[in-house]
């Protein structure tokens, strides 16, 4: 097991009349080598649930182990979690501040103390891994488009080479055709690097692609599992205020009207072939 | 950690103090200065400490934040306190030890000031304590239109003001956020030099600033957008209004100041 979560709780501002429950006796597995999916509406605590995976918050209760290891067990294991455990925030843009995109992604490597030659290597690396061509090394980030700044600073997370990448929201404000290319580039990295990828998210055609989902409700676990199992209560998932992928939605309205299609079905392939299978056994029937 | 900082430390309620007018407040506080400044024997002090801790209770103001507020003045007090203790030359001496000196008139000089920067400070204190830090900015410009005869842009001012009252917290936000952000990447901002901590400052205040000022163009549009002129002919959703309670206020306002004359007159 790549990470555990052990009965993590975080509470904010404890002892005041603010008092918050964020977090709240959460356990959670990530398994090396998989993508797994973080969903729950604004305020049900991924955030600062993600926070406490990378040591930026420690939690008020509970562990959090990295390979069987407590990473909250001194100073220096809290910083090098920092390397291990790649965190990508929302709009990741907005912290972009070197002179030169080359510089602004060496600044973690930097920090890892490495050479200035393996330096290099991840940073063209990762470069290419977010898609971006080479002769943007040497301008200013503030001067790219919207859609490269935000690579820039997910290639700025990448350059660390953490065992897992941490993305929240990554692909929020980008258009559809953005969304799509980012999510092939991250996934196409976490198979390159034999990496594990938890990606928060609202975006449930995201949601549909990763290996397993947690559905997060004020601050606790309501449903894990593969997507097929999660999007089969699409009822529930509504009730806590999620959307459901467009086919599954689909396949629940249908499924209210009477129609048989399976409450698996969570992808238009998946649907588009349990409608032609009603048809022909319709026509089956009919002969 | 950031969020804990308080600005404006504003406790909402709705107490007489609370509902006093902003320009009332104001004033009364001006007074109050002037009261204190007035006042130089030690009945005095006790007028003005008896109005202080009477409106802090109309005002049902906790003792502890009054209190919490002295904390970072604690350094001025003692060096204050020290500098008039032993640095007053008079001849009056009441203790000595080799070339530390302690006068009578030094005594007396420095309980007074350290009072009088208690009283001060803890007076201005209730002010933010029972007032919006908007109702201050509405009332701050109702009070200055006067200077707009000598062209003083208060409209603008005042304008400046609430929009830097209502930034702060975000800005203390997104602080909080960038910070976050570098440490995840190893951004190491609490150890080392004094010089470079203050390097490692650098990849938070440079995003700060390039947000700040995208901010800034982005509420300048919007506002444009919807035709915003400020100053001539612009109404308000809520007017200010003196009720009786102001005018009680401003009688009690000037007998503190009658009664510390006086009593500065008679010399007691």
């Amino acid at each position: 097991m790549l990470m555990e979560v052990r009965g993590l709780t975080h509470v904010y501002s404890a002892g005041t009349p603010f008092e918050k429950i964020a977090v709240d006796g959460l356990d959670l597995d990530l398994e090396a080598g998989t993508v797994v999916g973080l969903i729950g509406h604004t305020g049900s605590g991924k955030s600062t649930l993600i926070q406490h995976l990378n040591a930026l918050l420690k939690p008020t209760s509970g562990a959090v182990l990295l390979h069987g290891e407590d990473i909250f067990a001194s100073k220096t294991s809290m910083y090098k979690t920092r390397f291990r455990v790649g965190l990508v925030f929302q709009y990741p843009e907005y912290q972009l501040f070197e002179e030169t995109v080359y510089r602004d992604i060496a600044f973690g490597p930097k920090n890892q103390k490495l050479p200035d030659e393996q330096i290099d290597i991840r940073v063209r690396g990762a470069m290419a891994f977010v898609g971006l061509p080479e002769d943007i090394l040497e301008k200013s980030p503030l001067d790219l488009s919207g859609g490269q700044k935000r690579r820039v600073a997910i290639a700025g997370v990448l350059a660390m080479d953490p065992e897992l990448l941490i993305l929240d929201e990554p692909t929020a404000g980008l258009d559809p055709a953005g969304r799509e290319e980012l999510l092939q580039n991250l996934f196409h990295w976490r198979e390159a690097m034999e990496a594990t990828i938890l990606l928060v998210t609202h975006d449930m055609s995201a949601a549909a692609r990763c290996d397993s989902l947690v559905v997060l409700d004020r601050g606790r676990a309501v449903m894990r599992g593969a997507p097929a199992e999660v999007f089969a209560h699409g009822e529930t998932l509504q009730s806590l205020g999620l959307d459901l992928p467009e086919a599954a939605h689909i396949a629940m309205l249908l499924r209210e009207r009477g129609v048989d299609i399976p409450s698996d079905v969570y992808t238009l392939d998946r649907l588009r072939e349990a409608i032609l299978a009603l048809r022909t056994r319709k026509e089956g029937a009919a002969c | 950690m950031l969020k804990d900082i308080t600005l404006g430390q504003y406790f909402p309620g709705d107490t007489v103090v609370h509902r006093l007018d902003p320009r009332t407040k104001l004033i009364l506080t001006v007074v109050y200065i002037v009261a204190l400044f007035t006042a130089n024997t030690w009945l005095g002090y006790a007028l003005v400490l008896a109005a202080l801790l009477s409106v802090a209770a109309l005002g049902r103001i906790p003792p502890k934040a009054m209190l919490r507020g002295m904390k970072p003045l604690v350094f001025i007090i003692v060096f204050t306190g020290i500098l008039n203790l032993f640095f007053t030359a008079a001849d009056d001496v009441i203790f000595q030890w080799r070339f530390i000196k302690i006068t009578g008139t030094g005594l007396r000089n420095a309980v007074s000031m350290i009072l009088r920067v208690l009283l001060l400070v803890s007076g201005t204190f209730l002010l933010t304590y029972t007032t919006s830090p908007l109702a201050i900015t509405d009332g701050m410009e109702r009070l200055l239109t006067p200077l707009k005869r000598l062209r003083v842009p208060v409209y603008e001012l005042s304008l400046m003001m609430s929009i830097a009252l209502r930034f702060i917290p975000t800005l203390i936000e997104e602080t909080d956020r960038i910070m976050s952000a570098q440490k995840a990447r190893g951004a190491d901002m609490e150890t080392g030099s004094l010089i470079q901590r203050a390097k490692a400052l650098l990849p938070l205040l440079i995003p700060l600033f390039v947000s700040a000022f995208r901010r800034a163009d982005e509420l300048a549009t919007a506002m444009e957008c919807r035709c915003y002129n400020g100053g001539e002919g612009r109404t308000r959703m809520k007017t200010l209004h003196m009720e009786r309670r102001d005018l009680i206020a401003f009688l009690l306002g000037a007998a503190l100041l009658a009664g510390v004359i006086a009593l500065r007159r008679l010399g007691i």
